[in-house]
């Protein structure tokens, strides 16, 4: 591999690692560890810790999706990866 | 006009609109047959791939489940979306720039071996079976009860729908339809659900209004908690399982989704490894308008129905309620014969004596939760047209899923096995009519699982999601991101994870070491660590991990070029079309 792909494998990475912790933390730490306390806590007629395992959590995963693609295309085209 | 006519009308128009697609894009070649030529829009594909994801369990089932489950049902809607982040991260963009037809393909390049490959085969094989039979049972159901058609007729009226365009179109047609078909059953499952959102709480979005207030000024939320109380059930924002069994089950349905080779597939159509990115966006979110919506729908079903039956006179319910007593899936038996209708909690044993003091005498209403949806328009007494749209979007969603799961049946039978093991020096034109031959004995395997549904479809359903996570998903991943991940590690993992797997299902969900079905209830309190058998797969798949890291490291590393090929699928630059070598 040289050293320009290793450099953008490890961004590439790094990146994964971002996205797939907010991932982990809206789905399985906020709604569903943390579910509990969080409900105590209503956004209008919506329990907290409910909301975001019925709601919240597919929300943040489309987003989490779109923000993937820009940051990696914005990636390819950095270290010219880009398909012509 | 009746809903029997209405229903005539709009199931004939939509399916007379896929006929019309699956002519006009007919396959011509294995590579249109296989992956539609490989240039597909990627927005275009986001939506053919949602709708080939969302099933008949999406958009039938899935609303109903969680309006039994209340909050337990987050594990069938966070893990279903949340597969498709791994799935659009982990997976798709270098699968894309592998650049083959099939995820047998990868496995078997991959770890260079055609036992890998065979096991892949089988898997795949499975996986799809178990599924495709659901749709088909979902086809016949919404036939029997708006059609009023035998089941069985109705199984084979999809049948033929589904042969004529999955045999002649191939992926190409399959493409094309599942987007007029996504259309279909989006609005049919949107339309409803904003309509009795309207009615019942004032606010057109569904999203936002079951968790807002009727006229009465209280939350919906916190009326269906009462009435849920009231009747000895748990908080229906509270849910009744246990946290580590949440968490094992929504793991297992994640990676189980990543793993699904019907929907891998899918991204090999799009012409670049950046459309592949792209169309997984799109097909989450397409998928999340139908995701977000049925957990509204579940809590105003749920609140329809208690306070439409709730100790009302069976003499006076509505009509819908005979109409579903005649398919079976709602049964009433007064228990203490004093002609209301007493549902609730009977299981509940703080709950007995409440219920005693009223006189009541067991629970005297059962609803199969698949009719929720269904019924939901007719119970909320929205126009004819409306329940007639509900058929077509059940139809609409059995039917693209069912094309797309036999399309993986063809290719795993005429590529995967005839083309690379059996019969390699096939044509083109020889493979294609294998591809035709082996989907026309897909549909009519799918069509018998369909009049003769084997009792234990649910449980292998939730087997197959295991399987997935136990078995693919830890093989794919190692395969991109551990280069020196080798054949043995691989399939020692696969085998182990799948083997154990399905140990745990055997002993737990089908109680064959334990004296059969009736001792399965005993055996909860002997789960390990207190995880369900369907969330197993998430335990299976952490084993298959890292028995494929450890003798991946005592054995020896994969050669050269696998490394170097390993290398390349990480770099987007050089994706050609799909090619079969």
């Amino acid at each position: 591999m040289i050293p320009k792909h290793k450099a953008y494998w490890n961004k590439n990475l790094q990146y994964l690692a971002i996205l797939l912790s907010v991932w982990f933390f809206v789905s399985f730490v906020l709604g569903i560890l943390l579910a509990a306390p969080l409900n105590t806590i209503k956004i209008g007629g919506f329990p907290l810790g409910f909301w975001f395992a019925h709601q919240g959590s597919i929300y943040v995963f489309v987003i989490l999706i779109f923000i993937y693609m820009r940051w990696m295309n914005r990636l390819d085209e950095e270290y010219e990866v880009d398909e012509k | 006009m009746g809903v029997q006519t209405w229903t005539f009308i709009i199931v004939g128009i939509t399916f007379a609109l896929y006929i019309a697609i699956a002519i006009w894009s007919r396959a011509g070649s294995t590579k249109e047959f296989y992956v539609a030529g490989g240039g597909v829009n990627p927005i275009i594909n986001g939506m053919a791939t949602a709708a080939d994801w969302m099933s008949a369990a999406s958009f039938i089932s899935m609303a109903g489940i969680i309006s039994f489950m209340g909050y337990d049902g987050a594990v069938y809607l966070m893990g279903w979306t949340g597969g498709y982040v791994l799935l659009a991260l982990l997976l798709a963009p270098y699968l894309r720039k592998f650049g083959k037809f099939t995820v047998p393909d990868f496995i078997g390049d991959r770890y260079y071996s055609d036992t890998a490959r065979t096991v892949a085969v089988i898997c795949a094989l499975m996986v799809s079976f178990t599924y495709v039979a659901g749709q088909m049972r979902g086809v016949g159901v919404v036939f029997s009860r708006f059609l009023e058609v035998p089941i069985n007729q109705g199984v084979l009226i999809g049948m033929a729908i589904v042969f004529f365009y999955a045999v002649l179109g191939g992926m190409k047609g399959i493409t094309y339809t599942q987007v007029a078909q996504y259309c279909v059953l989006i609005f049919a499952f949107m339309v409803p659900a904003i309509f009795i959102s309207i009615q019942m709480v004032n606010n057109p979005i569904p999203q936002l209004g079951f968790g807002s207030s009727g006229e009465d000024g209280v939350y919906l939320l916190e009326k269906l908690n009462h009435l849920h109380v009231e009747l000895g059930f748990n908080e229906y924002t509270n849910g009744n399982k246990s946290m580590i069994d949440i968490i094992a089950i929504t793991a297992a349905l994640m990676c189980g989704t990543a793993g699904l080779p019907h929907v891998i597939v899918r991204f090999f159509t799009v012409p670049k490894v950046r459309d592949a990115r792209k169309s997984a966006g799109y097909a989450l979110l397409f998928i999340a308008i139908l995701y977000t919506t049925a957990p509204a729908i579940a809590v105003f079903a749920r609140t329809n129905l208690i306070t439409t039956v709730s100790e009302k006179p069976y003499a006076e319910l509505p009509e819908w309620f005979s109409n579903w007593e005649k398919t079976g899936l709602l049964q009433y038996n007064d228990k203490n014969g004093d002609g209301l209708i007493q549902y609730y909690n009977d299981t509940n044993p703080a709950y007995a004596t409440t219920a005693q003091s009223k006189g009541w005498n067991g629970n005297e209403l059962v609803i199969d939760r698949d009719i929720m949806v269904l019924a939901n328009p007719e119970i909320a007494q929205l126009p004819n047209w409306v329940i007639a749209l509900v058929a077509a979007g059940g139809l609409a969603a059995a039917l693209s899923t069912a094309a797309g799961l036999l399309l993986v049946i063809s290719t795993s039978i005429s590529h995967d096995l005839l083309k690379k093991q059996l019969m390699p020096d096939m044509t083109d034109k020889q493979e294609l009519f294998w591809a035709r031959i082996a989907a026309a004995v897909g549909v009519g395997i799918a069509g018998y699982f369909g009049i003769n549904p084997p009792g234990f479809v649910a449980a292998v359903v939730a087997l197959a999601f295991g399987l997935a996570a136990s078995s693919f998903f830890p093989a794919i991943i190692l395969g991109i991101f551990d280069k020196k991940m080798n054949m043995r590690g691989a399939i020692s993992g696969m085998v182990v994870g799948i083997l154990l797997m399905t140990f745990y299902m055997i002993k737990f969900k089908f109680g064959l070491f334990d004296g059969g079905k009736s001792a399965v209830a005993g055996l909860q309190d002997q789960w390990w660590l207190g995880i369900s058998p369907e969330g197993f797969g998430t335990v299976a798949m952490m084993v298959n991990f890292i028995i494929s890291m450890i003798v991946s490291r005592f054995t020896q590393d994969p050669p050269d070029e696998i490394q170097e090929l390993v290398e390349d699928i990480r770099i987007p630059r050089g994706s050609g079309g799909a090619v079969a070598h």
